[in-house]
């Protein structure tokens, strides 16, 4: 199994139900940086991301003010609709973006949910999905953001590689489903049915379950 | 510690005080195995008999169609598996409904990969099965009809009485000389409010358990009409008439009776308290929290069951700050299941998504005041307006307004 304290059927290693770390409650119970009704019309912001929707069950705004002599977003707001872990997540990363007086853009790229888990004290297995969502939200912010300042060299593509050309299926999607708890190819089958009208791209799909499952989980 | 408000009885209930007095004495010094022929274990055997009886005399059957199992889910396999694998000579068309337990569903996606076919039926916004949508399913070779009395999270009744009626006309005039077919209710979250009599519900089988009545967990009741063949899941010693092997549990078998018993005892007094705090509860939730909205049938509902969604939130937040706040609820939001979907059954009904992921379940019982639902309606609309604050969905009926650049 992996360093991580939890096992897939959101139990802990030492077989307790699965919990919210204290780090995640604090975070859940008194989130910081998200959006006040009060600032929704003064706070200024430089680049603007959204993900997501409720119908989804999770979704994500984020806004950034960006310092551009030094690269650097000095401060963020937020809002979502989700579950604990979902709110937890992206208030933790808005302080990640927020602590040493900013973040450079660079780095701020770089952040992985993996990252924000780590930060939280860990997630139960089971509700890794819910905090995928938040360095997505602060990318398209980054996205925005490079788009109105005209630093379009600087804007990245989300879309990812596409591995199904039937279904437009990428390696994004799959590794969302290997996130959402799928281990094997029928069980990633079962959520993208991936490959399915593309039996040629099996061996590909496969490898890319196998890499996202040691990214993410250590298996 | 916070005073602790448990309003998820449809999950289950604690035990009643009286119901464990009665389990007591079988849990050690009538410890006696009922198959044994010495008196120790004769005396099981008689308890047992007992506990028949007065499962017998509720349902107005006789105690040899009573066949005790190891729950509510194991009771519903055993009829849904066991009688359409017995019966298959006669045909191999099931019909049931979208918003059943997965007890019912799960055992009827297994016998699809043995060849019979599924008749799933789509409720109406309330979650109401009428009994044209089965008459018309019917086919041929339909062998068995299965459909909740009472469903587990909207609390929507269905017209299980009217359905079994017509199906006894069809089967006398349509089926003559020919295998009928066969009628399966599961009656676990029914079994403390509702009718129980075969008589006038006219199934063939039906499925009650202890967890939802102040009985015991791990033990259930298949009903099973004389006639019927069946097919046993567990076999073995040749307990319950061979179909449902292993030494019997004789402690949960004595509390299931006991608790059946009371709960059909008090079931008018307690029903009618319970409608009433439910009116009250939800009055109060109107008022108090705009954007929400009643699931399930406003009066074809289990008295006890009130399930609502609230917009631009979701359901896991809200059930843990009440969780904080000392109060256990249900929701069907995707995030407390494994599936990542939402409730199947609030799907069902037509429910959006978004609609889903906001519901929450409150499911009262005995020990629920009225200073509970106080306690609820004071602390729930706060919880609401600090999720509503921190959720987007709000920003984006207004967006137009104060972020041009929103749509993206």
């Amino acid at each position: 199994m992996s360093d991580s304290p939890y096992t897939f059927d959101g139990m802990t290693s030492g077989g307790d139900p699965w919990y919210y770390s204290d780090i995640v409650k604090e975070h859940f119970f008194n989130p910081k940086n998200f959006l006040k009704t009060d600032e929704e019309a003064s706070f200024k912001f430089d680049g603007l991301g959204r993900v997501g929707s409720p119908a989804c069950g999770d979704e994500m705004v984020m806004w950034i003010q960006v310092d551009p002599k030094e690269d650097k977003i000095v401060d963020c707001r937020w809002r979502t609709f989700g579950c604990g872990s979902a709110i937890a997540s992206t208030s933790m990363l808005s302080e990640m973006v927020k602590e040493n007086n900013g973040i450079k853009i660079d780095d701020a790229l770089k952040i992985k949910p993996q990252d924000i888990m780590t930060r939280l004290g860990g997630l139960p297995d089971r509700k890794i999905h819910c905090s995928v969502l938040g360095d997505k939200a602060l990318r398209a912010a980054i996205n925005d953001y490079f788009h109105k300042s005209g630093q379009h060299e600087r804007g990245m593509v989300e879309g990812g590689k596409i591995i199904d050309p039937i279904l437009k299926i990428t390696d994004h999607d799959i590794e969302q489903a290997v996130l959402d708890g799928a281990q094997t190819l029928e069980q990633v089958q079962a959520k993208l049915k991936v490959g399915v009208g593309s039996p040629e791209a099996i061996t590909e799909i496969e490898e890319l379950i196998r890499f996202y499952k040691e990214k993410y989980f250590g298996l | 510690m916070t005073k602790q408000i448990y309003l998820d009885h449809a999950a289950t209930t604690p035990l009643d005080k009286q119901v464990l007095k009665k389990m007591m004495p079988f849990l050690q010094n009538d410890f006696g195995n009922p198959s044994a022929l010495y008196n120790l274990g004769r005396r099981s055997l008689k308890a047992i008999a007992e506990a028949k009886k007065i499962i017998a005399d509720i349902l107005a059957c006789t105690p040899n169609e009573i066949i005790f199992t190891g729950g509510g889910t194991e009771s519903d396999n055993l009829a849904v598996l066991g009688a359409a694998r017995a019966n298959r000579a006669a045909g191999n068309h099931i019909i049931t409904t979208k918003i059943e337990h997965h007890a019912v569903l799960h055992a009827c996606k297994q016998l699809e990969k043995e060849g019979f076919v599924i008749t799933c039926l789509k409720p109406d916004k309330d979650g109401v099965i009428t009994v044209e949508q089965i008459i018309t399913a019917i086919k041929p070779d339909t062998i068995l009809v299965t459909i909740m009395y009472a469903n587990n999270e909207i609390g929507t009744i269905e017209p299980i009485a009217e359905i079994g009626k017509t199906l006894l006309k069809y089967n006398t005039t349509e089926r003559q000389g020919k295998q009928r077919v066969l009628f399966h209710t599961d009656a676990c979250q029914a079994a403390g409010t509702l009718d129980l009599n075969i008589n006038r519900l006219h199934t063939d089988l039906l499925t009650l358990n202890g967890s939802k009545i102040y009985g015991p967990k791990g033990v259930g009741v298949l009903y099973k009409k004389k006639d019927v063949k069946i097919q046993p899941l567990i076999v073995g010693g040749g307990q319950e008439f061979g179909l449902r092997a292993g030494t019997e549990n004789v402690a949960g078998i004595i509390g299931l009776a006991e608790a059946l018993r009371l709960a059909q005892n008090d079931k008018e007094k307690e029903n009618t308290r319970l409608i009433d705090l439910r009116g009250y509860f939800w009055r109060g939730l109107e008022k108090k929290i705009e954007r929400i909205k009643l699931n399930g049938h406003a009066e074809k509902r289990l008295p006890n069951n009130l399930n609502v969604s609230i917009l631009d939130v979701e359901g896991e937040a809200m059930l843990l700050y009440l969780d904080e706040k000392g109060i256990q609820a249900a929701t069907g939001s995707a995030c407390t299941s494994q599936s990542l979907e939402p409730s199947h059954v609030l799907l069902s009904i037509g429910l959006p998504y978004e609609m889903a992921h906001g519901s929450l379940r409150f499911t009262m019982g005995h020990s629920t005041t009225q200073a509970d639902i106080d306690y609820v309606l004071k602390v729930l609309p706060d919880i609401v307006e600090k999720l509503r604050e921190i959720s987007p969905a709000r920003l984006g009926m207004c967006e137009s307004k104060k972020h041009p650049k929103y749509k993206q």
